[in-house]
């Protein structure tokens, strides 16, 4: 069943196009990796899928429901409770500890602390960072940052997951631990997850790719 | 792969039977191939004739599979010299790829669409290679690695030589 969907995007940064008629379609728990050269405008395309950006024309459908009608409010509650987050360098709070982190997302929703942290701790023992929930993001790896990222991500339960280069910052060892952990957790949930990569080796993990170009997605069916 | 030396690296360990080494070729670095037992007894007897191993003993019966062989201190020199040469680094100059995009943009063809089309079959094989690395156990690992990070070095060429196809195509013209 189609979850997500976008049809014939444009978007223009200035007089640079960024979109120029991208499209792109997800079914409930698929993972889709965007792949394409840098300035081909796959981050753009994410930003839109996501309601972080609104695209200058072209639509993007959530459960069949066009994001582009509904109100600010109505978009930001979406992406608080039905989408998570994963940035190229975690975008963790400095000032709080790694399950404060990945508590946040909980406790902005309103959820008692105590009840938000126990959750948190589940998710960082999913990914195996458990032992740096006391720690500050600063006093942590890069990649047992990524990994408390990507539990601050699944820790709403989102049904799609969008994620910009995940691996960007890591080495190949860090990068494949954080996608397997990751998209092992996606699948257990049954979530989404949307790939923005320029690494093979991390498109490899979803189960098809979208190629950008130009601000176009170009769909290559496969031979397999 | 030198098969001789794989087999005289598996002997090092204590002697044996065509067959205890087949199995742990096979095991080791079989995966998807494993030996034909014609391909271990003409690599075996080749060895023996070169003094690199020696019968350690026949068990009594017929058949080939009753030898044991072991290394000799020459089949040990061999394996070490086999170990510590490094292997020529394969430049693949002669690439099928580049052939077929030049001769698409000489015939006036989509060559967009042929570095797409492998672009696709590369990743779907990155695909396959990831779902059985993800499964597997470090050999596994290991082995499906090496094969993603060749797979990746050709999609890489793929998409550079995607962003070159216009100025390829202007000096194909000429």
């Amino acid at each position: 069943m189609t979850l997500l969907s976008a049809t014939d995007l444009h978007k223009a940064f200035g007089p640079t196009p960024a979109l120029a008629g991208a499209g792109l379609s997800v079914d409930q728990g698929e993972i889709v990796a965007i792949m394409g050269p840098s300035g081909s405008g796959k981050s753009t395309l994410l930003h839109c899928l996501a309601g972080i950006l609104t695209p200058d024309a072209g639509e993007v459908h959530y459960r069949g429901v066009d994001l582009g009608t509904m109100s600010d409010g109505r978009r930001s509650e979406l992406r608080r409770t039905e989408f998570g987050f994963v940035f190229q360098f975690g975008r963790l709070v400095p000032e709080l500890s790694c399950v404060e982190n990945v508590a946040l997302p909980l406790r902005l929703a309103g959820v008692k602390r105590r009840d938000a942290e126990r959750r948190a701790t589940e998710w960082l023992e999913e990914l195996e960072v458990a032992d740096v929930a006391a720690k500050r993001p600063g006093e942590t790896s890069g990649g047992q940052g990524q990994r408390v990222a990507v539990a601050r991500a699944l820790v709403t339960s989102p049904k799609v997951i969008f994620a910009d280069e995940p691996t960007g910052a890591l080495d190949s060892l860090n990068g494949e631990r954080v996608m397997t952990l990751f998209l092992a957790a996606a699948r257990a949930t049954a979530a989404a997850v949307v790939l923005v990569t320029h690494e093979p080796r991390v498109a490899a993990y979803a189960d098809r790719e979208v190629v950008v170009r130009d601000g176009r997605s170009r769909l290559v069916e496969h031979a397999g | 792969m030198s098969l001789g030396h794989a087999l005289l690296g598996l002997l090092e360990r204590g002697p044996g039977h065509g067959y205890d080494l087949k199995k742990a070729y096979d095991d080791r670095f079989g995966q998807d191939r494993p030996l034909h037992y014609g391909q271990v007894y003409t690599t075996l007897s080749r060895l023996l004739r070169n003094g690199l191993v020696q019968e350690a003993g026949v068990e009594s019966g017929s058949g080939p599979d009753r030898k044991r062989y072991a290394i000799t201190d020459a089949g040990v020199t061999d394996v070490e010299k086999w170990l510590v040469t490094p292997e020529k680094p394969e430049p693949y100059l002669q690439n099928t790829l580049y052939t077929k995009v030049v001769l698409a943009l000489l015939s006036g063809r989509e060559a967009a669409d042929v570095l797409d089309t492998q672009r696709a079959a590369h990743l779907n094989a990155m695909r396959e290679l990831t779902r059985r690395k993800t499964g597997g156990d470090l050999a596994d690992q290991l082995i499906c690695d090496y094969a993603l990070f060749h797979l990746e070095a050709d999609l890489r060429w793929l998409e550079l030589t995607t962003a070159r196809l216009d100025q390829l195509r202007k000096r194909v013209a000429r």
